[in-house]
């Protein structure tokens, strides 16, 4: 075999970025493998295994295999729900691995000019920058007021995209413009720093002005730190680790005072990279300190919820339960935060509402990030197999932790015909409405 | 890596008119991820992985494979833990995840019939939704096919009261070396017509033939179970408690040990819990009828007592009892957190040397500075001594070798063997002859060569090369 020397310079760039002792934590049991959710859908396809990713990573760092379509196809399926990390009895770090080994492939691989374009203008751009987030959001605000979302379906302009994106603009929220916030109903004795999300103080600012009137609501003092910044997930998720370090300094920075008893946020993808910064600049001594405080003080806003007494003010309300509602995890709140017992709770405390459990809820579905952009296909399979579960049973409401998750499940909703029978929701929004109802 | 190139692309297009395009796969990300089973420092490619979707795909693959003289390596979950699904020779390796239905619950017979690739855990709740219980229940059940099972004839946590595979394997559908269709026995309570074909074939890793078609025996679902948990501050008072409650004529359903190192890992993983400075725990369950394992369970609870425990309780809830034995099948992956490498071996004994083997393994650990730790099934004898070592250390590996060495040779002197449910592999082939002898051997080879002359099934496993020197221990040091 011919080694070419992009292959070579792929080799080096694994032996460079990929832990060796992280790849070695893992002895190749296969417990990971009923876990993950492209090895299922696939018919057990080891190579879409977490074993079977980490054994392909080992082998670009040995050398037992060189750098082709197969073995990058196979690192591009991984969702990066980290399912497998409970499920290892080793402790094997995989969230860890695939960050590092997207490092090493983006260094290397070479893209082409409209994908750099691309890549540059979101992670430079749009993700980086608050300001530029808002007048992206400003031109799809604009978009569907004008009349040019209903003309553009018309013509089917979305017709020239991938399946996919043309689904996903489908179930985009109907943005709002931002509102004054509300003022607080009880006496403050939490003092709680609010995370806005770069996705959710946009596009869902609607579920961020709910989140802030229920906080106030418990009696929580809520503060939003002007110059925060997009957690950087998504970043760190696409080899572009560095620049999501950017951003997260830029948090530390902004979330770093000592009357905040927590720092909250309401998207479980962000949640579990803000609580990993701690991990990510331990190294760096001006954060190592500053970044360890941030992490320990973030919640997701399920659980500070249930810290704030939320379900005692449920149970108040006696209402008939009258529809189901189910709850579809969030990948990187449960497998990263191990937060999935506090959601459930509040929807089973929830007037009107019966909760059911779907079967297989802490199985992905599919949209991980913008992977239901870049990998449609295998998105679609894992959606179809979420969307049996929830035809069984028949929820009035799927509730979500995460923008992403949220618009995934309305996608399933829509593509089965079921969108006069449910409803995807994000867990505040359900949470609002289910209290102002009910309540007289 | 050595990789052995033997098949060719012409030899690529004739399997796919057998199985189908889709169901060929030789990228390189494929066979590296087809290299490897849950055996440490055991890698090979393959040439080419094949998913044949019926028993007739699957003649017609050995039939290509004997006249190319391809090798065939049959492969379930790949979680075995002896190399045996290693393609340590290159060739074929078979995958059965287009063969994973469960056929038929016949409730007249009491009989499940499934394919090779029906998932472990999957048929047991099965059955188990029908009132009916299917025992053996090896740690890796929720990833092991029933093929893979009745290839290794697998044991788990309820050999002690219920046996292992091959006590449940009723008739086989067998593709042999040639090509033939087999069927073996039946759904019979009694059937000696002939050699018994079917303890053969199970167990027999294959390097007999392809199983293609498995008929289990079932047995009623019991109506009450109940689990006991004993610490200890020593193993040996661990190991004395085993003997004590089989010698009160008390036939648990598990028996299993966990030492402290053992412990650590589980807690380290599960965060249950576990108390880390106990030396050694005993997780005791029994089933049956509501009285009987009421009564049991308590006796086990007072014999452990009397041998020193100090804690023996009742687990608090059936989830509880869940969540222990959980925790004890990931105890393998669990160890495998402190080193980099987890060895472990597989010795058995007669259950009353026990408390030999385990103060064995200790002295052994100390005598070569190797860091062991010892979990198993107690009750059966049957002991997971595993050390934590890393491979990249040369000199620390020959030291880990040296002292495995030196426990088979312990197990074999109280009347054990190498191996009680893991199978021999590649891993264990070396030291098969010392359980079986010189003329246990040749038995073997004969008919190893006489049904599979051209030795194309899983070829390097079971017969070794060369068997390793035998240790001869001198007492004391």
């Amino acid at each position: 075999m011919v080694v070419t020397e992009l292959q070579q310079r792929m080799q080096q760039s694994f032996k460079e970025n990929v832990d060796e002792e992280y790849l070695m934590d893992c002895m190749r049991c296969g417990f990971c493998l009923p876990a993950c959710p492209t090895y299922l859908v696939t018919n057990k396809d080891e190579t879409h295994s977490p074993r079977g990713r980490i054994a392909l990573m080992k082998g670009m760092r040995d050398g037992d295999v060189v750098w082709d379509s197969s073995v990058e196809e196979s690192f591009d399926m991984c969702l990066g729900c980290r399912a497998c990390e409970p499920a290892c009895p080793a402790g094997v770090q995989y969230g860890v691995l695939i960050e590092e080994t997207r490092v090493a492939v983006e260094q290397v691989k070479p893209k082409t000019i409209v994908e750099k374009a691309i890549r540059t203008s979101t992670f430079d751009g749009v993700f980086a920058d608050q300001k530029k987030m808002a007048g992206a959001v400003k031109l799809v605000q604009f978009y569907q007021k004008s009349g040019l979302q209903k003309a553009t379906r018309k013509i089917g302009f979305l017709n020239l995209f991938p399946p996919f994106m043309k689904e996903m603009e489908g179930v985009l929220p109907t943005i709002e413009t931002k509102k004054k916030r509300t003022t607080t109903l009880k006496p403050k004795t939490t003092t709680v720093a609010f995370f806005a999300g770069c996705l959710m103080d946009t596009l869902f600012q609607e579920t961020n002005r709910k989140t802030i009137e229920l906080l106030e609501w418990l009696g929580a003092n809520v503060v939003i730190p002007k110059e925060q910044q997009c957690c950087g997930a998504l970043h760190g998720h696409s080899g572009e680790l560095e620049k999501g370090l950017r951003n997260a300094r830029a948090n530390v920075d902004a979330f770093d005072s000592d009357s905040y008893d927590y720092i909250v946020n309401n998207a479980g993808g962000c949640g579990a990279f803000l609580s990993e910064y701690e991990k990510h600049l331990q190294s760096d001594s001006a954060y190592a300190e500053k970044s360890k405080r941030f992490s320990e003080r973030m919640i997701d806003i399920s659980s500070l919820l249930v810290e704030l007494g939320l379900n005692n003010r449920l149970k108040e309300i006696q209402v008939e339960s009258q529809a189901i509602v189910t709850y579809q995890d969030s990948c990187h709140l449960r497998n990263v935060n191990k937060v999935f017992l506090e959601p459930r709770s509040l929807l089973q405390d929830a007037p009107g509402f019966e909760y059911k459990e779907l079967i297989d809820a802490g199985s992905c579905c599919g949209s991980a990030g913008i992977y239901n952009i870049l990998q449609p296909e295998m998105a679609k399979k894992i959606l179809d197999l979420k969307m049996k579960g929830v035809r069984e049973l028949q929820p009035a409401k799927i509730v979500t932790s995460n923008p992403g998750c949220l618009m995934q499940m309305q996608v399933g909703i829509q593509r089965e015909g079921l969108e006069d029978e449910m409803q995807a929701v994000h867990i505040v929004d359900f949470l609002y409405d289910a209290i102002h109802k009910n309540q007289n | 890596m050595k990789v052995v190139r033997k098949v060719e692309l012409k030899t690529k297009n004739s399997f796919a008119s057998i199985v189908g395009e889709e169901n060929v796969k030789h990228s390189q990300a494929h066979l590296l991820a087809y290299s490897y089973d849950a055996t440490a420092n055991f890698q090979e490619m393959p040439d080419l992985v094949l998913s044949p979707r019926n028993t007739e795909e699957v003649a017609e693959i050995v039939k290509f494979c004997a006249k190319e003289q391809i090798p065939i390596v049959p492969r379930g979950s790949g979680t075995n833990l002896a190399a045996g699904t290693v393609p340590s020779r290159g060739g074929v390796v078979l995958l059965f995840n287009n063969m994973s239905e469960i056929l038929e619950l016949d409730q007249e017979n009491l009989t499940i019939t499934t394919q090779p690739g029906a998932i472990t855990q999957d048929v047991s709740i099965y059955v188990e939704k029908n009132g009916l219980f299917y025992p053996p229940d090896p740690s890796s059940m929720k990833i092991s096919t029933i093929g893979g099972n009745v290839s290794e004839n697998s044991g788990g946590l309820r050999g002690l009261k219920y046996g292992v595979t091959k006590d449940y394997v009723k008739a086989l559908t067998v593709v042999m070396p040639d090509g033939e269709v087999m069927k073996i026995g039946g759904k019979l309570a009694k059937d000696v017509a002939g050699y018994d074909l079917l303890s053969l074939l199970v167990g027999s890793e294959g390097t007999l033939g392809v199983i293609t078609e498995i008929t289990l025996k079932l047995i009623p679902l019991p109506v009450a179970k109940k689990t006991g948990i004993a610490y200890f501050n020593s193993l040996e008072e661990a190991a004395k408690t085993v003997s004590a409650i089989i010698a009160n004529r008390i036939i648990p359903v598990t028996l299993e040990f966990m030492d402290k190192g053992t412990i650590g890992a589980v807690e380290d993983f599960m965060e249950i819990g576990l108390p880390r400075e106990a030396e050694a725990m005993l997780l005791m369950e029994q089933d049956g009828s509501e009285k009987q394992v009421e009564e049991d369970i308590q006796k086990m609870i007072t014999i452990a007592k009397e041998n020193g425990a100090t804690s023996a309780i009742l687990a608090a809830s059936e989830e509880e009892s869940d969540v222990l034995k959980t925790g004890r099948r990931a105890a393998l992956s669990a160890l495998s957190r402190k080193r980099p490498t987890t060895i472990l071996e597989d010795a058995t004994v007669p259950r009353s040397e026990i408390a030999k083997m385990v103060k064995a393994i200790q002295e052994i650990a100390l005598k070569y500075d190797v860091q062991i730790s010892t979990f198993g099934h107690a009750g059966d004898g049957n002991l997971h001594p595993t050390c934590l070592t890393d491979v990249r250390d040369k000199e620390e590996m020959e030291r880990v070798e040296k002292a495995l060495d030196e426990i088979f040779q312990v197990a074999i002197d109280l009347g054990g063997t190498i191996t009680g449910e893991h199978g021999v592999g590649e891993m264990k082939s070396p030291y098969l002859e010392w359980k079986l002898g010189a003329s246990g051997m040749a038995l073997m080879r004969n008919i190893k060569q006489s049904i599979d002359p051209q030795n194309i099934m899983n070829p390097g496993k079971i017969f070794a090369k060369e068997t390793k020197k035998r240790l001869v221990i001198h007492g004391g040091n």
